[in-house]
């Protein structure tokens, strides 16, 4: 037992890398969902056992293979990875017990073994790229991460799920290529990947030139995978044509995963100083996270495809996020740390809900919506609750992140940011109410006539994730309570 | 029970029996008897809180749940809050009786829906009340907002859609762009946002700031439908009559004044307004929404418009007692939320009554109805006295004390503005029971006979017989009016519990 708690942090990520190959040699698709559930959930243990040890202990250093840094590889987790890792574990452990019926209806049967193979690699590709304090391997877990991810994405059976997948392969690789080529210069200055050590090792460098454009590198090359206006082209069609299962998973955990490290970066490695004090990033973050908040939900309110509509949605939130982080105070981090969370389980949910109705109908057109809320009364339900949490409304968890947003950007004395935060919020309303007129004011119709609720075992994985939007909107002590605590550490200068 | 026990169980009733009620749908009987006994149960929940009131007691806050680290989602009681979850879960009583015979009247369809999301309303009124400080009642007051849009859009047609969209629109937006905002500064700026006597604003918040936070917070309570956004109320008209009699002229829109009392009282403090006279303006915008609302509401042929905006200028007096800074103006608007809402309840409990019976929406329409009505009309006359504030009905006594509200801040202006609106309300209430009993003293209106009504089938014409609404209608309507009478003769017990938030 206590070699396994020793042990935690690389097990985090060799368990469900083991369970991946698995998965194609099983075959079977019961055995290998069976496989999968089981990994996933102790891959939530795990990330709960490290949180616990984090919050006991204080940060936990790991040399794999006994190699010690900066020359061996690190895995480094603090209040802030842990709670990440809980998050994106939490959100692959519950729609794996959605995905068997919602894969059933939207893949081929011959594939469900490799959804589950790629659907545990891009698991472990994200909670890789949370875990690790090396530079380096973050861009190992990224690729491994976005691989699998192209791979999920073009199993949709809709075809231009290739052509998504394709262009999401263009831009993500241009991603990695910038984030890559920003991580070889800081490697040219400093010699060390670690990031401990490459924090300490650039003060004296800092002014260079070549540090500026690994800064510049990086920044655009992460913003591309975090999907910052107007970064995002690739997102929109990758979130609406992968399968159902893919897209709740990808949404809720793939943006968050980069902005976690954006902010490893910006506020771990270069430091507060360099990058908002020196260069003022801020005023770069700012403007487009909130351009990105109106123009996105500007764009969603005109969205007839429910997918397409939260994928916009989406990118809005990111925006929020980023302008968390562009507050630069311990109460903006909280924010965006909040909201990793928050619009993780909100966003999980509604694209599950949507998976429901996918299986019902076929499709997610709003016009071939009309009335279902009188025929999936549940899913629909599930679906206006989220949509009452991307609003923002009070007891959901869109209302905490809000609060702690503005709560900030008054802080900061930043008035017309908190006021365009909160003008923001009311496309949301546009957009979700445009829903659930639809659903609610018509008599059903064609095949929403016909629809019958979701099986249990989609329903139930869904109000799971309501359920966590409700409490942990009625109470946050919890989750603002580990955010703040990432905060904090982030403020101070996490690796020095 | 304890103070505690009881926030809790008045609170927790009317949401523990909304899914009892919803599934008791398939047996009217059964669901509506349970309806009542809820009802009943928490109105008298609520009633063993008034000793400890009035006993002067700070009921102490009570912690539910910690929202976010350093703010609770806390209640307590103080005399404000007290009259109005008296008032909400007393005439919810009536009310859920007057809905029986509404809803089974009219053959309303979703009836077990309607009574949903009415408990659950009550609720979110309640918490209202309770609030122990701003978030709360933020909080509830968004609650209250949602749980009534599926009730305001009932009838599920495009006119319901529509009236929705503006509903829904108007409060959120207000609430979420002003209010929420408001909230959030006076925290970042005090670090508090319990309700405090004296307020909590004074140090923290001076000079240009002031004033706008305050407009913010008179704004962003759209609920107070205070010019220019007060539309959400006419709109809310789509809903079915014992919606717009309980929540649009009581529960709903007392919540908006409420928190406007509140916020002057508990978070600005009235010395603070009244020493800088950041306030002032609040009182030209609330007369001005008195004034021109009335000169609206007379311009209405249909008869639940007009009386939403007489609503919408009774919400205003309320509002500029709050502003005028004065302990007569507070206690004034205090007892006009007593007041007001049995008068207005009355009134449209009687269109209600009138639209059942004999299928009239139309003002022009009911000419010489009391001959088939004449209990439903004594009922609208008495009413609209006492909306008007002639003794000896209940509403005299709040117009009295918000005149000499308006007398003690030295704005007599507003003295004058009370009186006009008096007259104003004479002009388009009056004329209505006077029609209906005495059909030819007045010329007939301009449109008569212009506007169709809602039902027109056969019933358009009864004849000289009496044909009153169901007894369950006429019952409960006769009972508030006879509230507005005891209230002029009994407003003692109300003056005493408000008076002690001024201190008196």
């Amino acid at each position: 037992m206590n070699l396994i708690s020793q042990h935690l942090p690389i097990l985090q990520i060799v368990v469900p890398m083991v369970a991946a190959p698995l998965c194609i040699i099983l075959r079977r698709r019961q055995l290998v969902w069976i496989l999968a559930v089981v990994v996933a959930w102790t891959c939530l243990a795990m990330a709960g056992g490290l949180m616990l040890q984090v919050l006991s202990q204080g940060p936990i250093s790991y040399h794999l293979g006994g190699w010690a840094p900066p020359w061996g590889i690190e895995y480094r987790v603090d209040a802030v990875n842990a709670f990440v890792l809980i998050l994106v574990s939490l959100i692959g452990a519950v729609v794996l017990l959605y995905a068997p019926a919602s894969i059933a209806a939207e893949l081929p049967e011959a594939r469900a073994s490799l959804f589950y193979t790629a659907y545990l690699l891009c698991l472990t590709g994200l909670m890789g790229m949370t875990i690790t304090g090396d530079a380096f391997n973050v861009f190992v877990f990224l690729e491994i991460s976005s691989l699998s991810m192209y791979a999920l994405i073009g199993m949709g059976t809709d075809r231009r799920a290739l052509t998504a997948s394709f262009q999401y392969l263009i831009v993500g690789t241009i991603g990695a290529t910038f984030f890559v080529i920003g991580i070889g210069l800081l490697y040219m200055m400093t010699g060390t990947l670690n990031m401990a050590d490459l924090a300490e090792r650039l003060q004296p460098v800092m002014h260079t030139r070549t540090v500026l454009a690994a800064f510049a590198f990086l920044t655009v090359g992460l913003s591309l995978k975090l999907a910052l206006f107007p970064l995002h082209l690739w997102l929109p069609n990758a979130y609406t044509y992968a399968p159902s299962v893919v897209t709740a998973f990808v949404a809720a955990t793939a943006t968050k995963v980069s902005v976690y490290v954006f902010l490893r970066f910006f506020y771990g490695i270069f430091g507060r100083e360099y990058a908002f004090d020196t260069l003022h990033l801020e005023y770069f973050l700012v403007p487009l996270g909130l351009a990105g908040v109106f123009v996105a939900s500007t764009v969603a309110v005109f969205q007839t495809n429910l997918k397409r509509l939260l994928a916009y949605s989406s990118i809005a939130q990111v925006g929020y996020m980023v302008v968390g982080i562009g507050l630069v105070s311990v109460t903006g981090l909280t924010a965006t740390l909040v909201h990793l969370f928050n619009h993780a389980v909100m966003k999980g949910a509604l694209f599950l809900a949507l998976g429901c109705i996918v299986m019902r109908l076929g499709t997610v057109e709003l016009s071939e919506l009309r009335g279902i809320g009188k025929r999936m009364p549940v899913t629909m339900a599930a679906f206006v609750f989220g949509g009452l949490s991307l609003i923002g409304v009070p007891l959901t968890v869109g209302f905490i992140s809000k609060w702690y947003l503005v709560s900030a950007a008054l802080e900061r004395g930043w008035w017309p940011v908190a006021v365009l935060i909160l003008l923001g919020s009311l496309l949301a309303v546009a957009y979700i109410w445009k829903v659930v007129e639809t659903a609610y004011f018509h008599e059903p119709e064609g095949k929403a006539a016909q629809a019958t609720e979701a099986p249990l075992s989609m329903l139930i994985p869904t109000w799971i994730l309501i359920g966590a939007t409700l409490y942990f909107g009625a109470t946050a002590t919890f989750t603002a309570g580990l955010a703040r605590a990432g905060a904090e550490a982030l403020m101070g200068g996490l690796a020095r | 029970m304890t103070p505690h026990t009881a926030i809790l169980v008045s609170l927790l009733l009317p949401i523990a029996f909304g899914p009892i009620i919803a599934l008791c749908g398939s047996r009217p009987n059964l669901r509506d008897s349970l309806t009542i006994i809820a009802g009943l149960l928490t109105f008298g929940t609520v009633c063993t809180l008034v000793p400890s009131v009035q006993a002067g007691q700070v009921v102490a806050e009570l912690n539910v749940l910690e929202f976010v680290p350093g703010l609770s989602l806390s209640f307590h009681v103080e005399p404000l809050g007290m009259i109005f979850a008296l008032v909400a879960s007393g005439l919810w009583i009536v009310t859920s009786l007057y809905g029986f015979g509404y809803m089974r009247g009219h053959h309303e369809v979703d009836q077990t829906r309607f009574f949903f999301f009415f408990a659950v309303a009550i609720t979110a009124a309640l918490g209202v009340a309770y609030a122990r400080n701003l978030l709360t009642l933020f909080v509830f007051y968004e609650v209250l907002t949602l749980s009534t849009y599926p009730l305001v859009t009932h009838a599920r047609t495009a006119d319901a859609m529509r009236g929705g969209r503006i509903y829904l629109g108007i409060l959120i937006s207000t609430s979420v762009a002003f209010l929420l905002l408001a909230v959030v500064w006076t925290y970042v700026a005090t670090g508090t946002l319990d309700f405090t006597p004296g307020g909590i604003l004074a140090g923290n918040v001076e000079g240009n700031s002031l004033y706008i936070l305050l407009a913010l917070f008179a704004f962003g309570t759209g609920k107070a439908a205070l010019m220019p956004f007060h539309r959400w109320l006419p709109a809310a008209m789509v809903a079915p009559t014992p919606v717009s009699a309980l929540l649009h002229a009581v529960a709903v829109v007392k919540a908006g004044v409420f928190t406007i009392l509140k916020v002057i009282v508990y978070i600005f403090g009235i010395d603070l307004l009244a020493d800088t006279g950041a306030s002032v303006w609040l009182m030209y915008v609330a007369g001005g929404t008195v004034v021109i609302s009335s000169l609206i509401a007379m311009t209405k042929d249909n008869l639940k418009a007009r009386l939403a905006y007489s609503t919408v200028s009774q919400l205003s007096y309320i509002v500029l007692g709050a502003a005028l800074a004065t302990e007569w103006g507070i206690i004034g608007g205090g007892m006009h939320i007593v007041m007001h809402a049995f008068g207005k309840i009355t009134l449209f409990f009687c269109a209600g009554a009138i639209n059942v019976a004999l299928h009239k929406t139309q003002i022009s329409d009911m000419v010489g109805i009391g001959k088939q009505m004449p209990f439903t009309m004594i009922a609208f006359f008495i009413a609209s006295l006492s909306v008007i504030g002639v003794p000896p009905l209940g509403g005299s006594w709040s117009k009295w004390y918000l005149a000499l509200g308006a007398v003690e801040s030295g704005q007599l202006i507003f003295v004058a503005v009370l009186m006009i609106s008096s007259l104003l309300n004479i002009m388009y209430l009056i004329p209505i029971p006077i029609r209906a009993f005495f059909p030819g003293v007045l010329p007939a209106p301009s449109s008569a006979g212009a506007a169709a009504t809602d039902h027109g089938h056969a019933e358009a014409d009864h004849g000289d017989g009496i044909h009153e609404a169901p007894i369950l209608m006429v019952g409960p309507l006769m009972f508030t009016a006879l509230g507005c009478i005891v209230l002029f003769f009994y407003a003692e017990p109300v003056f005493r519990l408000i008076a002690p938030i001024v201190g008196r």
